[in-house]
């Protein structure tokens, strides 16, 4: 069992196929990101999630993090890793060249960064959050913050982490209390305390960069008087070498479900020294800017498990002897056949494939759209490609999260009671799967955001990137018999997607409940015209391509496709449905009958 | 000092292997291909000696397709300076790629040549020697320990019963055993500077040399599927079995 590998195949698919590499090597900035580069880096990064980062994955899952007065020590084997991680480059793919990074697309890091969540979660998080501690600096830091602090981040000799949560905040982040007092020097002095904050305190690296949501003496109440501050665990002097500690400690880490090897701490500052990032009560427009970047990587680390949990559930399959195929023996040279043959298996492990790949191939048209944003000449499309990001971000955080604890639950489900049992590894995944539905924002949060905010802002405008591709796409191949199995249902679906956003705009102009209590299923419905939309073309390319080299990959396509357009597409009728229903069952319930 | 390593492409280690139809190849379509192994291990050893500034060069030869440059590449982006690719889609058995490296010695005329002591496709562990004996350089195969000295190299040798030490006088041929070192993994953006290192491609049908196939292929097999073991219940009856059946004793 666990033994991942890289889906390197698929991944060549969707960069080579989906997306068009040409259009990506065309940004400025990306000229030299070659095809046979990107396999190669690919490649290379691949090999390292599976042979340093895989073995840790259980160990660490088993040992965990430990606390001794203050200090936190990361599993065995974590920090030899992690030095091999940051050697070879890993933790600074997207960085600005500036300061040491790589300056790779984003398009191309997606899938280094699934690997590494594939191959071990946890460990993906130290990296993780310091990627977005390093983007939150080189957005709206000043030039002598990102001088003093950058270089050692991008090359990993120091981390970052997000402190933002406090005991009684967190979706509401305006409740936030720690103080900032600013000082004659231009500095401030933080105290507080944060809670459930990752990588706030370990061993993996000499000091920790931690980016604090803090509010001034003066600062208005509520979310408009939020600032951003860097305060180092360990004050940098005017040379750039370490000085003495900082008013911040670790009080204690938490013992939690899953993401074991991963720490997280509760932050206690006290009178620390920091240094306000962007302006002062715009905290939190920083903090947003940012999180479009984080986000899709929460969305990876579930794509990254489900991954993980189907190669488990299929090499099981394969292999574990049980009952007879309901049409007739298919082992004869054995007294049972392998459960592959069962129905009710085979739609598990269809079912996790076919909203993994589906997911990669929305991760990677998302992934390409912030690579535009930043990259692209014409600022109309950079804009475009802004309204598109700020749109489908909350989609590909949520859904592809939900789907990393759907698929990993059902790959459990398909060893049985092996699947219940640690050894075997397909726990695990459940539960590290579980946490990227509550951090960086609630999936519920998410969805809010996409019907209460992104849907309405600017009277639709984020929407029309999205739904004209969808639309096009239709007008373009509506001519094309071959495809029909695939464009009616998607038609169908996505004119389904169409009235309800029509309805839900109207009806929430008159009751705020009705986006609240639609949202959830909203962002299901449209996350499946998403996923139907790419498998659409995914089978239009598995059709020209599977009488040729590799048909059997290129006939999965299209098989796979088949079944989500067949067997999971339909739920958007339900969801069609339940939000047509409106607000009232939900709302008029009462309280006290809770 | 300069260093010439050869590298072979060979089928991924991790891939599993499976005869063609006609029984006359293993099945190479759709294959993952990746740098011998022992090459592998050849070239970083080569890296570490530059890394100690014993070496100023390090020349990665390749012979083949031109699918070769990319074996070529994962050695220059593991450190090598510059690459060569004797271009050619002939089958090349051991013979001829030892005098197509003899051709580059002659050309290049390093002071050490670092090889894999066999590729792991057909296991042959021949070049190496063949290079040797072309060239008349002395050979110090199945390294385990190389210890540079300033005309003379220590090889230390892994043989049956243990390990031999051998001292070489320069010019000479290593080949490497599996211990000789832990090769790296490339850095990220060594991969992409990599690209920008100088890579030359020669044809071999120019270079006049003989590389006609010595050895003809008969047949290619699949190994036979290995038996279920049994159980025996006394010692006897092992003796007896590894007597009469196994023949071992
Ligand atoms: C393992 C782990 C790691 C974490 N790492 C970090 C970190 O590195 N940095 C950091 O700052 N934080 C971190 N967090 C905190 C995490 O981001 C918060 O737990 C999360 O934002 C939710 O806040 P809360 O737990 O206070 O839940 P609450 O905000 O109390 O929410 C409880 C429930 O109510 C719902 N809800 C709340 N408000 C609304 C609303 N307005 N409308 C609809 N529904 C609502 C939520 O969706 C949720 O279901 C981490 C948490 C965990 C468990």
């Amino acid at each position: 069992m666990a033994n991942y590998k890289t889906p390197l195949r698929d991944m060549r698919f969707v960069y080579n196929e989906l997306l068009d590499p040409e259009q990506i090597q065309a940004l400025p900035g990306f000229e030299e990101i070659s095809s046979d580069l990107v396999e190669a880096l690919l490649e290379e990064s691949a090999r390292f999630c599976e042979e340093q980062l895989q073995p840790l994955n259980r160990s660490g899952d088993e040992e965990g993090c430990h606390f001794d007065n203050g200090n936190v020590t990361t599993p065995e084997g974590f920090k030899e890793a992690y030095n091999g991680f940051c050697e070879i480059g890993l933790n600074s793919l997207t960085s600005d060249p500036e300061y040491g990074g790589q300056g790779l697309p984003r398009s191309v890091a997606t899938f280094a960064e699934e690997a590494m969540c594939g191959a071990n979660f946890s460990f993906s998080l130290y990296p993780g959050l310091t990627a977005g501690a390093i983007h939150s600096i080189e957005l709206y830091g000043s030039d002598e913050l990102k001088k003093t602090f950058l270089p050692n981040m991008v090359d990993g000799s120091w981390s970052g982490s997000m402190c933002l949560t406090e005991p009684h905040c967190g979706t509401d982040l305006g409740l936030c209390r720690t103080k900032a007092i600013p000082q004659d020097d231009n500095s401030y002095l933080l105290s507080g305390t944060k809670m459930f904050i990752t990588a706030g305190e370990h061993d993996l690296t000499d000091n920790i960069i931690h980016l604090v949501l803090a509010r001034t003496p003066d600062a208005p109440d509520g979310i408009k008087g939020i600032s951003l501050f860097i305060v180092p665990k360990i004050s940098v002097t005017k040379d750039g070498s370490l000085g003495e500690a900082n008013g911040v400690s670790c009080g204690s880490i938490e013992h939690k479900m899953g993401i074991h090897a991963s720490a997280t701490c509760v932050m206690n500052f006290d009178n620390a020294k920091g240094f306000l990032v962007g302006n002062l009560n715009k905290g939190m427009e920083a903090m947003f800017v940012m999180m479009n970047n984080a986000r899709l990587g929460v969305g990876i680390q579930g794509l990254g498990v489900a991954e993980a949990s189907y190669q488990g559930a299929v090499e099981y399959a394969r292999d574990r002897l049980q009952g007879r195929a309901l049409t007739g023996v298919k082992n004869p040279d054995e007294k049972a056949d392998p459960i592959l043959v069962h129905p009710d298996v085979r739609r598990m492990l269809l079912t996790q494939r076919a909203l993994i790949e589906g997911n990669r191939a929305l991760a990677a048209w998302v992934a390409f759209e912030l690579d535009v944003s930043h990259n692209h000449p014409d600022e109309k499309r950079r804009k475009q490609a802004n309204d598109f990001i700020v749109l489908m971000t909350p989609v590909v955080k949520s859904f592809m999260t939900d789907c990393g604890s759907e698929v990993s639950n059902i790959g459990m489900q398909v060893l049985g009671g092996h699947g219940y049992i640690r050894e075997n590894g397909m726990e695990q995944y459940v539960r590290d799967a579980r946490i990227a539905q509550i951090y960086e924002g609630t999936n519920g949060i998410q969805a809010l955001d996409l019907l209460g905010r992104k849907m309405p802002e600017h009277f639709g405008r984020n929407m029309r990137p999205f739904f004209h591709a969808v639309r096009n796409y239709i007008y373009a191949k509506e001519m094309n018999y071959e495809l029909k199995d695939f464009l009616i249902p998607l038609a169908k679906a996505f004119g389904r997607l169409q009235k309800i956003t029509a309805v839900l705009a109207q009806r929430g102009m008159k009751n705020p409940d009705e986006i609240g209590t639609a949202s959830s299923d909203y962002l299901r419905m449209l996350a499946l015209v998403a996923l139907a939309h790419q498998w659409a073309r995914m089978a239009e390319i598995g059709m020209q391509k599977n009488k040729g080299d590799d048909g059997v990959f290129y006939q999965a396509k299209i098989d796979t496709a088949r079944f989500y357009f067949e067997r999971i597409l339909p739920q958007t009728g339900a969801l069609f449905a339940t939000m047509m229903a409106g607000a009232k069952s939900t709302m008029s319930f009462n309280d006290d009958a809770f | 000092m300069k260093i010439l390593v050869a590298v072979k492409r060979v089928v991924d280690y991790n891939v599993k292997i499976r005869v063609n139809a006609d029984n006359s190849a293993v099945d190479l379509a759709n294959v993952k291909m990746s740098i011998n192994p022992f090459d592998e291990i050849a070239v970083e050893e080569a890296i570490r000696i530059k890394e100690a500034n014993k070496a100023d060069e390090i020349i990665v030869v390749s012979i083949g397709p031109k699918e070769n440059q990319e074996t070529i590449r994962s050695a220059l982006a593991l450190g090598a300076d510059r690459g060569l690719l004797m271009q050619t889609d002939e089958e090349t058995q051991p013979l001829a790629v030892a005098k197509i490296l003899k051709y580059v010695v002659e050309a290049e005329s390093p002071d050490l040549v670092i090889l894999g002591k066999q590729a792991i496709d057909d296991d042959s562990n021949q070049t190496g020697q063949m290079l040797s004996a072309l060239m008349n350089w002395p050979q110090g195969t199945f390294a385990s320990k190389i210890d540079l000295m300033d005309n003379e190299v220590n090889v230390t040798r892994e043989i049956d019963g243990g390990l031999e030490t051998i001292r070489l006088k320069l010019p000479a041929v290593i080949t490497t055993d599996l211990r000789l070192n832990e090769p790296r993994y490339a850095k990220l953006p060594n991969i992409m500077k990599a690209k920008k290192k100088p890579l030359d491609i020669q044809q071999v049908s120019e270079t006049g040399i003989d590389i006609k196939p010595r050895l003809t292929t008969i047949k290619v097999t699949e190994p036979a599927q290995r038996s279920a073991g049994i159980k025996v219940s006394s010692v006897t009856e092992l003796v007896e079995k590894l007597r009469n059946e196994a023949k071992v004793i």
